[in-house]
């Protein structure tokens, strides 16, 4: 963690540089082409856009946890919400082609309601639907931020707190009087933006689209923290996770910043669950459970804490392998993760990141086994490794 | 050393591959499994997963479907709902499954629905659920309202009960059977003010919700139990319950508490079965009802057989994790057995595995004798079968009571009685 704000070798940076470019090209433009001509199916785009927005709810767990010391579990509210946000658009989409056929969403029928309630109304328009995916879930953050940090709750009660906003608020959801579907929520999306997302022809494009359109979102956020992170304020964001007291009486506000970077976290969580619904398919209360939260901590964990890259690369290492385990082991998978879990904690304790540093010296000692004469060849090849 | 160890893996890899080549023969078919083994539906959906790992042997034993073998495809939904979709797009488009018994939940349900109907897959779906849909996509083994509860009302008018009590959990399966049974009750003549739990109505004074709701999870029925009391003093009330899952516990607790017996105000609860008795004191329970399609005491000599070889079939089985003890078979497993049986029923029919082929066969009236009795298939993809009423002993088990034979499935029931 602390070798991220040391000056690197220039040739290090270069190569992390390169590789992280061309793994954005193939995220962003390979994939979708090798989709495009046949060569990766539907079902695989669609699962990869899903990892790639929980790479969103990872970053936004990381900018809080992993650069200013705040363990929130209550991401999976602000990722869920972001997802309920665009799903009213999304069920306003779908018209009169529900089970009922009648002009409001199913739910609201089997309520007993007639007409659509004042507060789906402009759910029908996009661009109000995309503000309020930022929206909501940033006042909720300020007002409960506000309130959290100005009373100097820190530490784990601040986890326990957030825990307890995202517990509350799912018993809220699935309540069915609150008008928003109750516990089976949202689902049985068609259209998005007049594009269909079930059509046998035209629904494979509109779910590339989607893939695109999360992949981009995705780096725009990197390019965002790894802005932030070289700024003064992101320095002041690690001073606070390094010694909050110090800063505070070297006659930083603390609470600020704090507050700035939870409400950002909030609404990164929220546009990673806005992407997130309709390439699943489904949002209900079952997101904002804590659980989810928690998910999200172990896959900063594994990829990383306090890295760019790390929680981007724990998110979906994560689920690939969460998605393949329990298929082909459905009765075991979770043991096996569990495992890998503690694995990474006791041998790994910098994630997946610091793999090829704790790697170079075994490398090293491999590539001179055999051949102990000539020397020279593996240090320079291993100075070329990522640290 | 390195060279040793990929040497080493790529036989390894290749021996597999050999090993998943030959299961994967062209004389199988695949069927996939789609049910939470973890999580916390884990414990209901795990004995359905089961079941029709035993009644796959059961068929392949005999010689499979047109000739193939049954390659079951299990997956995981882990009690996770966009899992669930995930799982199901993958057993359509990756494994091409010919069929799918999967899910438990409503939310399940509506979460994999889109992709069946996407995809013209098939799901045959078990457990007794709130109708008001009807997709060419799903077999609905399941019991709708009208085989399960209007049945228990039934009952109880013949028992001579006045006062009908409801009470359920608060999502969408109880809240509908609640407004059908409101409906049906009205329509049998018993006066609004015989039904209990409270009413909610929309602007215009219509009626939009009937009964009273607890969250999941609820652990105070203090309050509740204490006006049912009160609604049950006249000697001549029951309680219709659609509480689900770990909240039947401390209702039931607070209501033995508080005097309340099965002769005072009988419950019958649409929601526990056999198998949910290995997690729930049955002692709290005694002489409540139940209602299902099947009770394990059926005394019939198929019902017999059907739970001597499920026994049987657990000593030996090898899947890993499976529970071999205190095990019992209850009517969601049953239907997922007769489920898998009139499927092969239907593909002989067809002479084909194609969906549409398969479906027709459905809608044209299939049959099978399974260990509940004769189940037939109907035109409008649910089933017609029998329904009993039981009593539960102190061991989990019930005692038949009472019985209703073959009851046509009916999902569409709201606005049907007047």
């Amino acid at each position: 963690m602390s070798t991220e704000s040391l000056p690197r070798p220039p040739s290090a940076r270069r190569l992390e540089l390169t590789v992280i470019s061309a793994a954005a090209l193939f995220l962003i433009v390979g994939f979708p082409l090798l989709h495009a001509f046949g060569f990766v199916s539907t079902f695989t785009i669609s699962l990869w856009g899903k990892y790639l927005c929980y790479a969103l709810l990872a970053m936004s767990v990381n900018l809080l946890w992993g650069y200013t010391g705040l363990l929130s579990l209550g991401q999976a509210l602000f990722f869920a919400l972001g997802g309920y946000m665009h799903g009213m658009y999304l069920m306003r989409m779908i018209g009169d082609l529900g089970q009922y056929h009648k002009p409001i969403p199913d739910f609201l029928v089997f309520l007993g309601w007639t007409k659509l309630p004042a507060f789906w109304e402009p759910f029908s328009n996009f661009p109000f639907a995309l503000t309020m995916v930022f929206l909501l879930p940033g006042l909720i953050a300020y007002v409960f931020g506000y309130l959290a940090f100005r009373s100097r709750i820190r530490g784990v009660y601040f986890s326990i707190l957030t825990q307890a906003l995202t517990y509350a608020a799912s018993i809220l959801f699935f309540r069915n009087n609150l008008l928003l579907g109750g516990n089976n929520g949202f689902t049985d999306f068609k259209f998005i933006l007049g594009h269909s997302l079930v059509d046998r022809e035209t629904g494979p494009a509109t779910l590339r689209g989607l893939y695109i359109a999360t992949a981009l979102t995705l780096l725009a956020v990197y390019l965002l923290c790894r802005w932030l992170n070289g700024t003064k304020f992101g320095l002041v964001q690690q001073a606070i996770r390094d010694g909050e007291n110090r800063v505070l009486f070297s006659g930083y506000a603390t609470t600020h910043y704090k507050l700035f970077v939870f409400v950002l976290a909030a609404m990164i969580a929220a546009l990673g669950g806005a992407l997130f619904v309709p390439q699943a398919g489904i949002i209900n209360p079952e997101e904002m459970k804590a659980q989810n939260s928690l998910e999200a901590v172990v896959w900063v964990a594994v990829g990383g804490r306090g890295t760019l890259i790390g929680p981007i690369l724990g998110a979906i290492s994560i689920n690939l392998l969460k998605s393949w385990a329990s298929r082909a082991f459905p009765d075991l998978w979770l043991i096996m993760l569990g495992g890998l879990f503690i694995l990474v904690v006791l041998f790994l304790p910098g994630g997946l990141v610091s793999l090829p540093k704790r790697l170079a010296p075994l490398w090293k000692k491999l590539r001179a086994a055999p051949t102990p004469s000539s020397d020279s060849q593996p240090s320079t090849l291993n100075s070329q490794l990522p640290r | 050393m390195i060279t040793k160890f990929a040497k080493m893996f790529s036989i390894g890899a290749v021996a597999l591959s050999a090993l998943v080549g030959s299961a994967r023969a062209a004389d199988t078919v695949k069927v996939g499994v789609l049910h939470s083994l973890s999580g916390t539906m884990a414990i209901s959906e795990t004995s359905l997963r089961d079941i029709i790992a035993f009644t796959a042997d059961e068929i392949n034993a005999k010689g499979g479907v047109l000739g193939k073998k049954i390659e079951l495809v299990v997956v995981d939904g882990a009690s996770n709902w966009p899992l669930f979709a995930e799982k199901a797009k993958q057993l359509l488009e990756q494994d091409k499954v010919a069929v799918t018994f999967g899910c438990w939940t409503s939310v399940s349900r509506k979460s994999v629905l889109p992709v069946y109907e996407k995809n013209n897959g098939l799901l045959f779906y078990p457990v007794q659920y709130e109708g008001e849909e009807e997709s060419k996509n799903v077999c609905y083994t399941a019991e709708a309202v009208n085989q399960q509860a209007t049945p228990a009302v039934d009952y109880y008018l013949k028992e001579g009960k006045k006062k009908f009590y409801l009470l359920g959990t608060d999502y969408v399966y109880p809240q509908t059977t609640n407004l059908v049974l409101l409906e049906y009750l009205l329509s049998k003549g018993v006066p609004l003010a015989n039904i209990g739990g409270g009413f909610r109505k929309d602007e215009a004074g219509k009626i939009i919700s009937a009964g009273k709701y607890t969250p999941f999870s609820h652990t105070d029925y203090q309050q509740i139990v204490a006006d049912i009391k009160q609604f049950a003093a006249s000697g001549d009330a029951c309680v219709i319950s659609t509480l689900n899952g770990d909240t039947n516990v401390p209702f039931f607790k607070e209501y033995a508490a508080s005097g309340l017996t099965a002769e005072t105000c009988p419950v019958v609860s649409f929601s526990i079965s056999e198998d949910e008795f290995r997690g729930l004191p049955a002692d709290k329970l005694v002489g409540q009802l139940g209602c299902w399609t099947y009770f394990q005491s059926l005394a019939t000599p198929a019902n017999k057989k059907f739970v001597a070889d499920f026994q049987a079939w657990l000593g030996k089985s090898t899947v890993p994790g499976i529970v071999k003890t205190g095990r019992v078979t209850c009517s969601p497993m049953v239907l997922s057995y007769d489920g898998v049986y009139l499927w092969k029923a239907c593909v002989e029919k067809a002479g084909s595995f194609d969906v549409d082929k398969v479906r027709a066969a459905w809608q044209s009236g299939v049959s099978f004798e399974g260990p509940g009795g004769k189940v037939t298939t109907q035109k409008n993809m649910h089933l017609t079968k029998n329904v009993y009423i039981g009593e539960t002993k102190a061991d989990g088990q019930f005692k038949i009571l009472n019985h209703f034979d073959n009851v046509y499935g009916e999902p569409w029931l709201k606005g049907k009685f007047k």
